[in-house]
């Protein structure tokens, strides 16, 4: 569980986020979703230790980011798995070795054992005889599932996603969603997604957490989220045509 | 100095680590030998070939070519002179490699994890630029096989007297001299690039505008320690 507590942060004078008190729980997909610009990904990057805060604190699992010495940081950060937005995959590895990574580095298995977990991973993300190739050689997709891999190698214990389904087609975008909602459910972790696609939202958002101007203007999950009067969440959601005619719709009672 | 401390703290896994190094020695000073060795050949024989051209007084020696080739070569071009090559070849490839990593979100992507970046991409680089004296002593004997080359074969003058010239007045200390440069040289070959890709910000844009300041500003200070290594090692 991650909990977070009055967070503020700024840059050069200007407040990002301002007070935000969240909960994210165990075994279930937490969506941060929001506007472009309506501090979602400095949030995230506040959680994962890659901005200090100015103010508040974020709690993993009862301890105290903010008051961890960098060692312990260090130590917390294996127990995390991140998938970019645009995947972050070192180009100068093959994919393999991309998923290899993280088991390399904090594990003591041998070459043997890490190819096995690399082809059980690359498996179980359906991404198969892809092995000894690089990243540029693989589309958008693959990409975001080979970086979907790499960050459950190590089995996390919270496992962060920024924008999973950006740039992809509606087809792999819920391969995606539905890949991230089965291991967090399967390894019982913390996930947190970040997102404005109303589809993943729909898909997967066991609880969402609306941002708007720095702060959280609704909470709720995927059931409750198309019966809030709350109009910032309303214009967020119908914003997009599809969920338009869905709203006329369901109010002609069809 | 921020940078260097944080480049020394939190080693990565040892045999992560040297791998990365043989890595590095392998795309950073191996790959280098071509092309600084052929600048280095010729270069050798146009300081050979200049000096010949201007010995115009029949009382100064000809072994005089032998002497300017060897001490032009070891002195100033086989340190500094390829070390401002270097700049530009293995410097941008270091900022653009590392700035590249971090406009992917490659450095977050290793910082998430609980590696410390710095320590992982700068670290392996100042170890194998620890061995650039390897290849400036490579350098040196190549750019006087060239003036050898060129003096000996042009008819320029006798093989004894090139010979004569290349021995004379030998100060070990010269050579002491050049590598203590080289090695100055290669840690801010390491350094200065990696600091200018570690911290950018930006796009691919920038990208080539850091490599472009980074060469700039490591040519800078190769000349401006050259002149205080001189002044310190040399006439003191």
């Amino acid at each position: 569980m991650i909990e977070i507590k009055n967070l503020h942060k700024g840059f050069n004078g200007e407040k990002i986020l301002k007070g935000i008190d969240a909960t994210f729980e165990k075994g279930k997909t937490n969506m941060i979703i929001g506007a472009s610009g309506s501090g979602k990904s400095v949030f995230l990057k506040n959680m994962l230790g890659l901005f200090e805060p100015d103010k508040g604190d974020i709690i993993y699992s009862g301890e105290s980011l903010i008051e961890m010495n960098i060692d312990r940081k260090s130590e917390l950060r294996k127990e995390m798995g991140m998938l970019f937005q645009h995947s972050a995959l070192f180009d100068s590895m093959t994919v393999e070795e991309n998923i290899m990574f993280p088991l390399r580095m904090f594990t003591r298995m041998k070459l043997t054992e890490r190819r096995e977990r690399a082809n059980e991973i690359l498996n179980r993300v359906n991404l198969i005889n892809l092995n000894h190739k690089r990243p540029s050689e693989i589309s958008g997709g693959q990409q975001k599932r080979v970086a979907l891999g790499r960050a459950i190698a190590n089995n996390p214990n919270y496992l962060f996603c920024d924008e999973p389904n950006s740039g992809l087609d509606p087809k792999t975008a819920t391969v995606i969603d539905q890949l991230i909602q089965e291991i967090t459910h399967e390894r019982d972790i913390t996930t947190v997604i970040i997102s404005h696609d109303m589809n993943s939202v729909m898909e997967i958002g066991e609880t969402i957490v609306f941002l708007k101007d720095g702060m959280i203007a609704w909470k709720g999950s995927n059931k409750e989220i198309f019966k809030t009067d709350n109009e910032a969440v309303t214009d967020f959601v119908y914003s997009s045509d599809l969920f338009k005619k869905v709203r006329v719709a369901q109010n002609q009672g069809l | 100095m921020l940078m260097l401390i944080g480049v020394f703290r939190r080693p990565t896994k040892t045999s992560v680590l040297k791998e990365l190094i043989l890595k590095e020695v392998d795309d950073l000073v191996i790959g280098s030998i071509g092309i600084t060795a052929f600048i280095s050949l010729f270069m050798g024989a146009v300081v050979a070939l200049q000096t010949a051209l201007n010995l115009d007084n029949p009382l100064i020696p000809k072994s005089l070519i032998g002497f300017a080739t060897r001490q032009s070569i070891i002195l100033e071009f086989a340190p500094t002179f390829i070390s401002v090559i270097m700049a530009g070849k293995v410097g941008s490839y270091i900022t653009s490699s590392i700035g590249t990593m971090r406009v992917t979100e490659q450095i977050d992507a290793l910082e998430v994890m609980g590696i410390n970046s710095l320590n992982y991409l700068v670290y392996p680089k100042i170890i194998a630029l620890l061995f650039y004296p390897f290849l400036i002593a490579i350098i040196m004997f190549v750019g006087i096989f060239g003036g050898f080359m060129a003096s000996v074969y042009g008819n320029l003058v006798s093989l004894e007297d090139f010979v004569i010239g290349l021995q004379d007045t030998f100060i070990p200390w010269h050579i002491a001299y050049a590598f203590i440069k080289t090695m100055v040289f290669g840690i801010l070959l390491a350094t200065i690039p990696s600091y200018h890709g570690y911290y950018m910000k930006g796009g691919a844009l920038e990208v080539g505008k850091a490599a472009t300041t980074s060469f700039v500003w490591t040519c800078v200070a190769i000349i401006i320690a050259n002149y205080i290594l001189t002044q310190i090692l040399l006439t003191s």
